[in-house]
Order: structure tokens, then C-alpha cells, then sequence
């Protein structure tokens, strides 16, 4: 008899006389039939307490008729169908204890350690790969359950070394922590321990293979978040190891991750080795400025000194990943601090002086020059409270010519959507089709890159990318390299315009590295006509995006940080760098005073009269707004180096001493004052969408050249003022970019 | 009182035990990672033969197109017998690229199976069984006796390049235990063969060997003259008649 009639068979309700000529009867029971009739007939459930969910967790349902419920520990819960036993745990307020399931990876089910009992088993279950069934019954603290969940433990800690005072995981190590609370007191293991050979993955992640236990996170990490196939799991049974096979760095700019999901030892941060134990940490949440995405970052700090920077979740920015390149930049704010103000003599040197003598002498200088003769620049990573000060400082002394790095000179803030990601970061999930024009995600903003892959990998979207030839880690399609293959989209010439319009949720992301061509606006008529003739722009969907790049650019547009002449910077006399180092300070005039007001000795500082040194990032409070439109806070972690200020303060401080007094003392004050120019820097957190698309733009009558699209970032790895005096970003930019 | 000391004789007797001769753990594959030599480095030259490249297009034809990958082990069988019964690194790589993966996602399979070599092995690949019922009935000595015999040590080649001894799991003779495979490269992927030799002794496996040297041809199976495959020594000694049907209930009584 087959086994599929043996299946029908059993299958079958009613037992039927002819039946009888098998010789052992198959008995049903009416529950294993039909799981929801069980699930009616369950007693009524005894008054329990109501659970929350783990880390307060929101359930999703996609479709409501598709919700069933389970039971765990005898606490029925609704859960969406597809959720796994380990989900529909986490719902009822059950932390499972797991080692290789990670919620943003695929599922291995190799650990073992969340068995779990499920009622009508016979054997504990992987509750990570198990899905959940209508009106299953979980046990989570039965002695099956402990029982199992204690055998795995010791057979983890079989080959896993008891080094833990000399380990950096020590203290936030999943092994450590759950060997506490599901393991043993004691081993029976008396044989040796299996020792792996260490792997060199750069210099950014330390490896201590011994400490591995085989969860294959990092593994799946690389290949699916990352896009990297760099590492692997090679052999088999006890000599199974982590590794790269043949030596090979891991060069993926999302490396740093893997310390953070290692639930182990065996990756950790080189740089962070033996420098600090975590519970020593003092914790502050907030924002990255290496990038225009602002990842949300928790500062590890130890006195005066950042140890480390870790991720925040978000889920609509970063996710639960940073890039390499904010993990990292730590150590560059301990080097090359400017802490004292200081004058350049007579003989090129600088000298340091008082706070009180150095405002007065460029009050004094202020003063001498005619008001269109001042110009004020601010960086890459100024607050929106400095600039704020900044322009009104420089509109009180008659000047304008005022503008943020990296903005160019012909910007115009009249219509936000024209300078932020309307779609949104998280809203990229929903695209069907992408056209990157003139920008390289992977460098520029690593994080909407991750995006853009997790969209691609998910959704098989389409990429189009238009721009010099670049590194990209999922599937794309290289149009052409200037503004003639846009033309050709936007004259419906290319293959691609179809494509355009037959997608459902078309997305085109501009780099904000146009805004410094001199035909910008031609180019971004031309996107326009794209966005027009492919739909792209809807009342339930804008696609037309710009990346930016820098921290600082967003706020400086909606604070109206325009230049008033274009050529202002041939004819200054006076020029304020707020911090500004990616500036061409070749055009100044050789006779113009330049004061830098900033936190790193960087470029700037070359061609500076006076020095102002300034707080950096974490050491201040202030307003950063992220290239989707999303304002955010950092908070100071440490205390400022030297006699640095904050940069608001400064420029509060000049205006008095120029007797132009601005009207605020304290950051509410200041942040009332942007409430009048940019209401929606205040909402924090919070993303605020642009109202009006680019139909109200003027007609534009601009030519377009045609010079292909240059890469805006050449080293990702330094950018900026802080990255640039990083050691540890130093040796990255060595070992890790490709020549 | 009484378990104390009870606990205390079942630790001793445990220490006593644990004096094994062996200091380390041994493992059945090899390194587990790639170092570069001058006969086996990523810079090499590697390609399928131009007769194996119709085998590969023939392998890659049982396959979905979308599910290329599933080919990675004939692939790299192919590969193997058409390297002198290794795989060096860019013959892995050649893989890689057939199938469309990573490299990494080859090296994995690679490292996995035991029967794929990654450090050369001579003409004939001589494998000794050293899973349970084999090691008790005595395939540490036959190692032992064949490693005396060439001098060398486990995956190391021979001077003249004709034999090297590794170990394996289970082949599923263990009815004739102890056994050897002989997997002889010397003839190409073309005349690849890959035969047992069963309840080989250590005079028996040395002999073997020499055989092979002289190049006779000998017959695989069992080298226990007085059986005949795996039937008992001397003849059967069961099922000596036709075996009777078994008992039915009788099926026209209702």
C-alpha cells in the first residue's frame, strides 16, 4: 500500500466497512483534523495577566482575515498567518532565547537553542523555523523545554572557550548571558577543546574564531544586507569554521555590523579591543553627520573620551546597521582639536590668545569691509542653530552671501521637494523601478544604499544608473554616463523611458554631487520631464527624489542659506568658514580675512587669519535635518575639547562684541527663531514631506552641457573634517579601496 | 558519604580512560582554508577540457536554467578527475563561474565533502574506511601498515607522485570490514576509476599496493579468497533452500 493511499486513507472521516481488510486500524483523533475546532473547544482561557509584546513590538496585518491564533503558555494570541512559533512567542511577551535567528536575516535553524514544546509533538521544535499553525499550543517554560534548551547550551559551550575575562563580548554576550539563565551550573565536557585559526577581515573587525559558534549571522549578513559573498561556512562536523577560504579582506562599507550581530566573542571591533568593558559606558543617544541619511547612533563614551559608536534602531532611517564609516570616525575626534583661539602672526604662525581679544579683532575686520564684502560658509556638519546664528549674524551686518557647503552656488530653497528624498528612505521598500542619476548610493549614503538592495533583493526592482562607472552591489543596468542618456529618457529616445512608465512605483534619486554644475538646473528639468512622462509623481506616491550628502545641507535650504551673488566669493573681503573645509578657498582674494570657526585643524585652516575653535558633533546639542526631510537631535556625550564653544555661541558672542546683538542667549531661544523661518526643524523625529512638487517651477531656459557626471565622493571613507582625522579611517582608505 | 566516595572512584576510572594516544583531535578533511603554493594559487590558469566542457554543457542541461547552482558537485567531480584527482583553487573558481555564484559558495561545498581533495594527491588516492565497524575490525593497523609501507604521512603524495593515503567516512561495506577505496586518476577523467577493496589485511593492502605500481589490473571486492562478495566465509550457512512464503491469513474467510 503507497503511502500517499495510506495518507488518503487516514485522511478520511468516516470509517467505512471495507476499511477493515487493513489489519491495524489508523485512528484519527478529531483534533489533529481540524485545528480549529480544537481551538473552539479549548476551555475557557483562566484570567491572565495582559502581555506586551517583546521590545514593545507592533503586529502588522497585512491581510486581517489572515490572523490565527495560537496559544503560548496557555495565553491565546492573534497573530498574522506566516509568523513563526518564535514570533508568535515574542507577540505573547515571551523572549525566546535564540543564538543564529536574527529578525532581518533569513532563517537557519542551526543553533537550536529556542526549542520550544508544542503540544501533539513529539520532540521540542525550533520555534525560529517552525511557522506557527492555528490553535498550536507552545510550552516555553516546561522541563522539556528547559531540558532541551540546557542540552544545547552545554554542547555550545563544548568548543567555546571560558576566556570571557579576556573576551570583549564580556558583558553583552548573548552566549554569556543565556548561559546564566538557561544553562547548566556545571560541564561534563572533560575532552579538549577545538581551537580555529584566526582570519584577518581587515582592519576594522577582529577575529577570534575559537569564540564562534557556528550561527552562520555573519554569513548571512555579508551575503544578504551587505551584498558581499565574501564569507562562508567551510567544513563539516567539529572542524566546521567560519571563514573566507582564500585571504580575503572584508571590503564591504557595512562590515562593522557583523560585530554588533555576532552573538558571541568571535568578531568584535579591532579598534574598541581591550579599551573599555560596556557596563563602564556611558550611553547617549543620537545622530550621525557623516552622511545626509542621519543613522540614529548611541556615543559610548568614558570621561571625556567616545569609545565607541554603536546603532539605534530606526526603522524608518538606519534600520538596525550604521556604515562602517560612522562606527568608525570616533578616534578622528581626538586628533588634529583646535582648543584654543588663535591668531595667524606676521610670520604665517599661529598664536594662541584670549576669546575676548580674538572676537574683538574680527569684530574689528567685520567691520571694515562693506557689507557685500562678507561672505560666511557653513560646513558639512553645522547644526541648524549655528547656521540659523550665522545668517542672521551676517544679514545684521548687511550681507547675504551666505550658503552651506556642498549646496553650490545657483540653489534655489524655493520649493523643498526639490532638495529632500520625498519618498522617504523606508518608502523606498515600495518601488518597482530606480533611476540613479549622477549619484553612487553605495558611498554617498550607505544606508538608503541597503534600502535600495533590500527593495531589490526582495522585489527584483529594476536599476538604472546614469554616472561614471561605479560599484554596486545588487543587479543594475549602466544606461550612460551624462546628461545625453538623461535627454534620451526624457525624450522617450531610450529603452528605459518604457520601463519608466510601465513601473508601478517608479523612484528616481538625484545626487545632490549635480548641485555644483553649472547646468544644474537644465538636469534637473530634464528629471523632471522624466518624472512627468513616466508618472512618477502621483498623489499617492512621489518618486522624484535628491540624495544629499552632507549632514548639514537640508537644514541650510529650508533655513534659506542662499547665496545672494553667485561670484561673491572673488570680491570677498571677509569670509566666515563655520566649519566649511570642502570649499575651493582659491578664488578668495589674497587680502581677505578668513576666520575658521571649526573643531578639526582640516583644510580650512590653511588659508585661516583667526581660529574659533567650535564643539564637534558630541559634544553639543543641536538640530540636524536628514536628507528625507527628517529632523533629529544630537546630544552632547563628552565635554568640549579645550576652550572650544558651541557654534551658536560663538557667533552669539561676535555679534555682541560687533555690536549687532543677536536676540538669544539660550538654545530655546535660538530654536524659537527657526520656529519663525523653519517650523519643521523642530519636529523631532518626525518627517516632514514637501507640499508642493516641482509643477510650480519656472520654465527653465538653462542649456545643458554636455560633460559627463563626475563621482561626488572620491574616498568614502573620508569626508569630512572628522573622518579625515581618523586614523582608523586612514588605514581603511588604505587596505580596503580598490586601486 | 557512600556517593561521595562512589563519585570519587567513577572519577578516577573516567581519568583513566581519557589517556588517549591521541593528543589532538583529528579531523577527517583537511585545512579548512586556502594557502597559496606554487602549484596552487588563485593567479593560475584553470579551464575545463574542451572534451569535459561538453560533459559540463551535458551536467548543466539537467538542471533548471534558474537553479544553475544545483550542479556545483558534478562540476566539480569533473573537475577533479580532469585535475589528477584535485581540486586546486582556481579549478574552484572555474566553477564558480560556470554555475554563476560566489566563490565562496564552492569553497563551502568543497570544504564540506571529504571527498574532494584540495591538496594533491597521487595517481591512485588510497582511502582507508575509518568509520566504526571498519575501525574495529581493524583500520587503524591497515593505515598504520600503509603509511609504513610508503613512508609518508596522512594527504601527503609519495615522491614519484603515484600514491597518497587519506581517510573516509563510511562506504556501506561494512559487511566486509575493514576496506579500502583506490580512486585512480592515472588514466584522466576518461578512464576514472574508484574501487573497493574489502577485507583487505595489512599483508594484504601493502600487496595491493604494489600491484597497483606494476600497474596489473586486480579485481575489486573482497580479498578474502573464501568468500564470495558478502556472503559468509566458506558458503552460505542460512537460506540454504528456497525460503518458505510468509503465513497469510487465510483472505476468502469472511
Amino acid at each position: 500500500m503507497g503511502l500517499g493511499l495510506l495518507a488518503s486513507r487516514a485522511m478520511r472521516p468516516i470509517k467505512s466497512s471495507n476499511f477493515r481488510m487493513c489489519a491495524r486500524y489508523i485512528v484519527t483523533k478529531p483534533e489533529l483534523q481540524s485545528p480549529e475546532s480544537a481551538a473552539a473547544e479549548a476551555p475557557a482561557q483562566p484570567d491572565l495577566p495582559p502581555r506586551t509584546p517583546v521590545g514593545g513590538a507592533r503586529i502588522h496585518f497585512p491581510n486581517p482575515e489572515d490572523a490565527i491564533e495560537v496559544f503560548v503558555d496557555g495565553y491565546p494570541v492573534k497573530i498574522p498567518k506566516g509568523f513563526t512559533v518564535l514570533q508568535a512567542c515574542e507577540v505573547a511577551g515571551v523572549d525566546i532565547p535564540r543564538f543564529c535567528y536574527h529578525s532581518r536575516l533569513s532563517i537557519a535553524g542551526n543553533c537550536r537553542m529556542c526549542l520550544v514544546e508544542v503540544e501533539k509533538s513529539p520532540k521540542p521544535v525550533a520555534s525560529c523555523a517552525m511557522p506557527a499553525l492555528p490553535g498550536m499550543k507552545i510550552k516555553t517554560d516546561t522541563p522539556v523545554a528547559k531540558k532541551a534548551r540546557e542540552g544545547v547550551m552545554e554542547f555550545l559551550l563544548m568548543n567555546h572557550p571560558l576566556d570571557c575575562p579576556i573576551c570583549d563580548q564580556g558583558g553583552e554576550c548573548d552566549l554569556q548571558d543565556q548561559s546564566m539563565a538557561f544553562g547548566s551550573d556545571r560541564g561534563r565536557f572533560t575532552e579538549m577543546k577545538r581551537s580555529v585559526v584566526d582570519k584577518n577581515l581587515g582592519p576594522l573587525v577582529k577575529t577570534v574564531m575559537t569564540r564562534c559558534i557556528q550561527c552562520t549571522r555573519c554569513v548571512r549578513f555579508a551575503t544578504e544586507v551587505a551584498g558581499v559573498q565574501d564569507l562562508g561556512m567551510l567544513g563539516r562536523g567539529s572542524g566546521e569554521e567560519i571563514g573566507t577560504y582564500v585571504e580575503k579582506l572584508m571590503t564591504s562599507e557595512l562590515s562593522g555590523n557583523v560585530i554588533d550581530i555576532c552573538p558571541v566573542g568571535a568578531l568584535t571591533s579591532k579598534p574598541f579591543a581591550f579599551k573599555a568593558r560596556n557596563w563602564e559606558l556611558k550611553g547617549t543617544e543620537s545622530i550621525d553627520v557623516t552622511d545626509a541619511v542621519g543613522s540614529n547612533i548611541r556615543i559610548d563614551s568614558r570621561g571625556p573620551e567616545v569609545l565607541r559608536i554603536t546603532p539605534r534602531l530606526n526603522e524608518d532611517i538606519n534600520e538596525e546597521w550604521i556604515s562602517d564609516k560612522t562606527r568608525f570616525c570616533y578616534d578622528g575626534l581626538k586628533r588634529q582639536r583646535l582648543n584654543d583661539p588663535m591668531i595667524r602672526g606676521a610670520d604665517g604662525r599661529f598664536k594662541a590668545m584670549s576669546w575676548r581679544d580674538a572676537l574683538a579683532v574680527v569684530a574689528e575686520v567685520a567691520h571694515q569691509v562693506k557689507p557685500e564684502e562678507i561672505v560666511g560658509i557653513a560646513g558639512k556638519l553645522s547644526d541648524a542653530e549655528s547656521m540659523m546664528a550665522l545668517k542672521d549674524f551676517l544679514n545684521k551686518m548687511g550681507s547675504n552671501n551666505v550658503w552651506c557647503e556642498g549646496n553650490g552656488m545657483q540653489t534655489s530653497a524655493d520649493l523643498r521637494s526639490g532638495y529632500i528624498m520625498n519618498t522617504s528612505i523606508s518608502g523606498l521598500e515600495k518601488a518597482d523601478l530606480f533611476l540613479l542619476v549622477g549619484t553612487q548610493p553605495r558611498v554617498e549614503a550607505t544606508m538608503v544604499n541597503a534600502r535600495i538592495r533590500k527593495t531589490v533583493r526582495a522585489t527584483n526592482a529594476k536599476v538604472g544608473y546614469i554616472g561614471p562607472e561605479t560599484d554596486f552591489n545588487y543587479d543594475h543596468q549602466h544606461l550612460g554616463t551624462g546628461p545625453n542618456t538623461l535627454v534620451e529618457i526624457a525624450e522617450g529616445r531610450h529603452a528605459f523611458s518604457s520601463a519608466i512608465s510601465n513601473a508601478k512605483n517608479p523612484v528616481i534619486i538625484v545626487g545632490a554631487g549635480l548641485f555644483e554644475r553649472d547646468d544644474k538646473d537644465a538636469i534637473f528639468s530634464a528629471v523632471e520631464t522624466i518624472a512627468k512622462n513616466g508618472n512618477v509623481i502621483r498623489p499617492d506616491w512621489n518618486g522624484l527624489n535628491v540624495l544629499l550628502l552632507n549632514a548639514a545641507q537640508a537644514a541650510a535650504l529650508d533655513l534659506g542659506l542662499v547665496p545672494e551673488s553667485s561670484n561673491c566669493l572673488e570680491s570677498a573681503k571677509f569670509v566666515y568658514l563655520m566649519g566649511a573645509d570642502d570649499v575651493n578657498l582659491d578664488k578668495v582674494p589674497n587680502d581677505a580675512f578668513v576666520v575658521y570657526q571649526g573643531h578639526h585643524g582640516d583644510s580650512g585652516v590653511y588659508r585661516a587669519n583667526v581660529i574659533l575653535p567650535a564643539a564637534a558633533f558630541s559634544e553639543k546639542e543641536g538640530t540636524y535635518e536628514n536628507t528625507e526631510g527628517c529632523s533629529q537631535q544630537t546630544l552632547p556625550a563628552v565635554p568640549t575639547v579645550g576652550d572650544a564653544r558651541d557654534d551658536w555661541k560663538i557667533i552669539r558672542a561676535l555679534s555682541e562684541v560687533a555690536g549687532m546683538r543677536l536676540p538669544y542667549d539660550t538654545v530655546g531661544a535660538i530654536r524659537s527663531r527657526i520656529r519663525m523661518v523653519a517650523p519643521n526643524l523642530l519636529h523631532m523625529d518626525e518627517r516632514e514631506p514637501a507640499t508642493f512638487g516641482p509643477s510650480l517651477k519656472p520654465k527653465c531656459t538653462q542649456k545643458m552641457s554636455s560633460t559627463p557626471f563626475s563621482s561626488a565622493i572620491e574616498n568614502f571613507y573620508m569626508t569630512d573634517a572628522i573622518t579625515r582625522a581618523s586614523k582608523i579611517m586612514a588605514q581603511c582608505s588604505a587596505m580596503l579601496l580598490k586601486k | 558519604m557512600l556517593a561521595r566516595v562512589a563519585a570519587q572512584r567513577l572519577h578516577e576510572i573516567r581519568q583513566a580512560f581519557r589517556l588517549s594516544p591521541q593528543a589532538s583531535r583529528s579531523f577527517s578533511t583537511a585545512l579548512n582554508y586556502h594557502l597559496d603554493s606554487p602549484d596552487n594559487n588563485p593567479d593560475l590558469p584553470w579551464e575545463f577540457s574542451d572534451a569535459n566542457k561538453e560533459k559540463v554543457r551535458e551536467i548543466l542541461s539537467h538542471y533548471p536554467s534558474n537553479y544553475k547552482q544545483s550542479a556545483v558537485i558534478p562540476l566539480l567531480d569533473l573537475a577533479q578527475q580532469q585535475h589528477g584527482g584535485w581540486l586546486p583553487v582556481s579549478a574552484m573558481n572555474a566553477v564558480a563561474k560556470v554555475i554563476e555564484v560566489a566563490p565562496i559558495r564552492v569553497y563551502e561545498v568543497a570544504t564540506f565533502y571529504s571527498m574532494f581533495n584540495r591538496t594533491k594527491v597521487g595517481k591512485y588516492h588510497l582511502l582507508v574506511c575509518g568509520t566504526t565497524p571498519c575501525m574495529i575490525r581493524g583500520s587503524r593497523e591497515i593505515e598504520d601498515a600503509l603509511l609504513k609501507h610508503l613512508g609518508v604521512k596522512r594527504n601527503e603524495v609519495t615522491k614519484d607522485g603515484l600514491f597518497s593515503i587519506g581517510e573516509m567516512e563510511c562506504m556501506g561495506c561494512c559487511v566486509n570490514a575493514p576496506m579500502i577505496t583506490v580512486a585512480d586518476y592515472s588514466n584522466g577523467s576518461e578512464g576514472y576509476t574508484y574501487n573497493y577493496y574489502e577485507d583487505v589485511t595489512p599483508k594484504r593492502v601493502v600487496e595491493i599496493v604494489e600491484m597497483l605500481r606494476r600497474g596489473e589490473k586486480l579485481p575489486p571486492g573482497t580479498q578474502n579468497p573464501n568468500r564470495i562478495r558478502g556472503g559468509p566465509e566458506g558458503g552460505n550457512t542460512t537460506l540454504l533452500s528456497e525460503p518458505k512464503p510468509p503465513p497469510c491469513r487465510d483472505l476468502d474467510a469472511s
